[in-house]
């Protein structure tokens, strides 16, 4: 009932803009693979980090929140999803993850679509999840068009980084758009560059029947390395396949996305300095290019050197972004059984904070608590992996947020199933 | 006078007294009883063919043990013989000298976790068209399927239930594209060459129902009947029409004898529903469309024993307790489409207060593998609203409500002596997103220790593939 309270109070409370704040008394996590801090203060301003950790003096115009007791961490930053994309996933209207049979694809950007009042950006926002990647669907070829990092604050303005990234499916979906097999995809991924490139010699004169002008000019940030490329692969010889096609176009800077195969060529990937969004819990053969998948797959990738970091590819990924932390928390959790690998604690925090920042190079400016980065902060009542644990506050850019949302409406609507003197539709 | 008094509850099988599960012996030609001949045949022509594997006694002790009735023990003893629980009790009690002891301390002990719902075998991995066995997507009303022959027992999600999720027992059922799609099967979660050598002894069959989206979707966009919820209700009842007319016009012949009426393989899972011998779970998300089939239940003399993915149950649960029906839920999936929109984490907790009776259930390969921490997040989301339900409250609602739901209560579900040797052995608190299945029995067999790789199942699927016997 205490909690409820607190909750309902920092709802309350929301500022509307960055201010300064200390965060002070609370076990400090930074969120870069580093050991909590015990008694540590958090100090943001303009909206951004300036110090965490112990020692850190208060500045005087600071409001002072205490969080002895609590957690504070960085907000979870949600390494692969569609959030924002769809109100409801089943219904095609709302639903905007794929162009479907549009003619566009590669210059297929999310930005537009995304609405920063879906119910799911305030769900996971009350879950502590402050940021996403927001990648879109494939629609009548392998390209997906560019996805884009958004926060998940109140406000309208979600969009972090537009074109942070081109999506493309290999593997047995990529297989399925480019006609039906893996050769293929491959066929059609080198014409398609080749047409761009052409593109790129003479525009004016550029025309093709298997690339659209708007695709060509898309896909030449993509080719020149300033817009990097996330693959979703699975297999192990498909990432094999991946890292020699990478060879081929050295200037694309490659992220592959799912990998449930990739502990069986970890020391590859690792040496290929690829980085992995990878499915933390995928465990079954849920197709024939995930036969050896396994919760170990992470903690192996890890062990191995690999940069690696938690995404929810194709996983409740319009909805569930709030599933990273008990995702993370399992990775700890396998780590005591026998022949598993999982992640330490620090590690599985850091996977879904600074990690998935990192392997798309934004490390620098969100996913942790360390100078500089944004003021994304969660004060948690609990070990925020663990499952009982839920967030007090939850700050983006510097800016404290509602954690009101239609489920907290519906639930204390229904506190008390019966109606009273007047029907339901009239308590709110 | 026996026959006047049962008819109304007379099944096929008691039409002739025959084919008890335990004697299912196929009885097909006509007998004398009394001066009447009558047609009889098996209600159980399928039977299982499960036998416990061997056990030895054993006894666990300083475990904290939750019951799966809502009881907690600390320091406790479980003592397994048999197959069977012998013994449940607090750290007095009394430890036989010829059974392997544990030491417990740190740990606990549960039930063996039951799903209600579960689609593996019927929708296996890998998920492709060639073993996608879960609906009779070819007319709405196919009471006359069986989940059992579409399940595949080599489904590797089966041991992943096991060894991550503690889950012995799981209801299969068949999917939501129907208005009646079939019957269901409660399979013991052990590895199998067949279905049957799976099967629970003597479960209830369950006959899956469905409201709302699926069925209208399913068939409405092939401008067939039902496109509307309303076509659903239309249907529904007029099969139900038919079902009391078959069952009236068998319970007349089992009275008076004269010519059989011709059979009707789905009408006899329609009619053993009508008498109470085959559970009815009914996929039914909203609250409006959960009251709406309560009554029609009525209508026709049936009952309803759980409702499935009921998100809105929350809005209802004076009206499902006073029903006496259950509700199965997720703990938190909720907007995947509209009829799932209102789904709130506080449901389970919701449902609970008021008295109803809460399942936390799967209909997900993955999730299968963790109810645990599905129960332990709509625990922590009841409490957050202020709602007191203690831990072994949350168990529950992954062992003794399901089995309740199931019809298997009396056997397993909870740790009480007699019943089954369903037991879970966790590395830590259940609850806990750091705990892990440390032991799973089955019926007293050890299937699954995390410290021993034999004791961890390989379906013939994974043999002889990359990952084969990996921890998953």
């Amino acid at each position: 009932m205490k909690k409820y309270l607190l909750a309902t109070l920092a709802l309350m409370a929301a500022p509307a803009s960055a201010e300064t704040v200390a965060i002070t008394g609370g076990k400090v996590v930074i969120g870069d693979g580093s050991a909590p801090i015990e008694n540590g203060t958090v100090v943001l301003r303009d909206g951004k980090v300036v110090a965490a950790g112990s020692g850190v003096s208060i500045p005087a115009d600071a409001r002072t929140v205490d969080a002895t007791g609590r957690w504070v961490t960085p907000g979870i930053f949600a390494g692969f999803s569609r959030v924002g994309l769809s109100e409801i996933g089943g219904v095609s209207q709302t639903n905007d993850t794929s162009g479907g049979s549009s003619a566009y694809n590669a210059s297929i950007d999310v930005v537009p679509a995304i609405n920063p009042k879906a119910s799911a950006i305030a769900v996971n926002r009350t879950a502590g999840v402050t940021r996403a990647v927001v990648a879109p669907s494939t629609g009548q070829n392998i390209f997906a068009g560019f996805g884009a990092i958004i926060d998940l604050g109140q406000d309208y303005e979600a969009v972090t980084k537009a074109r942070a990234f081109q999506f493309v499916e290999f593997g047995e979906s990529g297989a399925a758009e480019a006609g039906g097999s893996r050769s293929a995809l491959y066929a059609e991924f080198r014409s398609m560059l080749a047409e761009a490139a052409r593109y790129a010699r003479a525009p004016a004169s550029y025309d093709s029947d298997i690339l659209t002008r708007s695709d060509a000019k898309a896909l030449q940030d993509v080719i020149n390395g300033r817009v990097r490329l996330i693959v979703h692969v699975e297999r192990a010889s498909d990432i094999l396949q991946l890292i020699k096609l990478g060879r081929e176009y050295p200037r694309i800077k490659l992220v592959m996305a799912g990998v449930s195969e990739g502990w069986l060529v970890a020391d590859k990937i690792a040496a290929s300095g690829i980085p992995v969004i990878a499915s933390a819990l995928n465990d079954l053969p849920e197709s024939f290019e995930s036969i050896a998948a396994t919760q170990s797959n992470i903690g192996r990738m890890k062990r191995a050197g690999v940069n690696v970091a938690i995404g929810m590819i194709n996983d409740w990924d319009q909805t569930q972004l709030r599933y990273s932390t008990q995702y993370a928390g399992n990775l700890v959790a396998i780590g005591k059984i026998p022949g598993a690998s999982g992640l330490s604690w620090d590690e599985a925090f850091a996977a879904i904070t600074s990690g998935p920042a990192k392997t798309l190079g934004i490390d620098g400016r969100i996913g942790s608590l360390r100078p500089g980065r944004v003021g994304d902060v969660v004060i948690w009542d609990g070990d925020p992996l663990e499952l009982s644990s839920a967030p007090v506050m939850v700050m983006i850019d510097g800016v404290q947020q509602s954690l009101d949302n239609r489920q907290a409406r519906l639930r204390e609507r229904y506190r008390t199933p019966q109606e009273g003197a007047l029907p339901k539709a009239y308590e709110r | 006078m026996r026959i006047a008094l049962l008819v109304p509850l007379l099944s096929i099988a008691m039409v002739g007294c025959a084919a008890s599960s335990s004697d299912n012996e196929v009885q097909s030609s006509s007998v004398e009883t009394g001066k009447k001949e009558r047609i009889r045949f098996s209600d159980n022509p399928y039977p299982s063919t499960y036998k416990p594997y061997p056990s030895t006694a054993t006894v666990i002790t300083g475990a904290t043990v939750y019951d799966g009735e809502g009881g907690r023990i600390d320091g406790g003893v479980v003592f397994l013989s048999g197959g069977k629980i012998v013994s449940v009790g607090g750290p007095d009690t009394a430890i036989p000298g010829d059974a392997t002891v544990l030491d417990g301390t740190g740990k606990y002990i549960t039930p063996g976790i039951i799903d209600v719902h579960s689609h593996l075998g019927n929708y296996p991995s890998p998920s492709v068209d060639a073993v996608s066995d879960g609906n009779e997507v070819t007319g709405p009303v196919t009471p006359d399927v069986w989940a059992e022959h579409g399940v595949w027992p080599q489904d590797p999600g089966f041991s992943r239930a096991l060894a991550n999720g503690g889950v012995t027992s799981l209801q299969i059922l068949p999917g939501s594209a129907n208005l009646f799609g079939g019957r269901s099967v409660t399979l013991k979660n052990v590895p199998a060459r067949t279905t049957q050598a799976m099967k629970f002894p003597d479960a209830p069959y369950g006959l899956k129902m469905a409201c709302g989206e699926n069925p209208k979707r399913v068939y409405g966009s092939r401008r067939q009947k039902p496109g509307s919820r309303m076509g659903n209700l239309a249907l529904n009842r007029q099969t139900w029409a038919k079902a009391v007319e078959y069952k009236r016009r068998w319970d007349k012949y089992a009275d008076e004898g004269g010519s059989a009426p011709a059979r009707n393989i789905g009408m006899d899972t329609l009619k053993a529903a009508l008498e109470g011998k085959i559970k009815i779970h009914n996929h039914c998300y909203r609250a409006d469309e959960m009251a709406t089939v309560i009554d029609m239940a009525k209508e026709f003399g049936y009952t309803v024993s759980a409702f499935h993915h009921a998100v809105e149950s929350y809005k209802i649960a004076d009206l499902l307790r006073d029903n006496g029906i259950c509700s199965a839920m997720w703990a938190d999936w909720w907007g995947f489409k509209l009829e799932a929109y209102d789904g709130i984490p506080e449901n389970a907790a919701l449902v609970e207060n008021a008295g109803a009776c809460a399942i936390i259930h799967s209909d997900d390969e993955d999730q299968i593998q963790r109810l645990n921490q599905e129960a332990a997040k709509a625990l922590a989301d009841g409490r957050r609203m202020g709602l007191d339900i203690s831990d072994a409250t949350a168990i529950q609602w992954i062992t003794y409500n399901a089995a309740k739901a199931l019809g298997i209560e009396e056997r397993t579900g909870s740790l009480k002596a007699g019943k089954m040797a369903d037991v879970v052995l966790w590395n830590g608190n259940p609850l806990s997103v750091y705990s892990r299945p440390e032991k799973v029995w089955v019926d007293g067999a050890l299937l699954y220790d995390a410290n021993d790789p034999v004791r961890r199942p390989v379906s013939d699927f994974e043999l002889g593939q990359p990952g084969e016997g990996d921890v998953k």
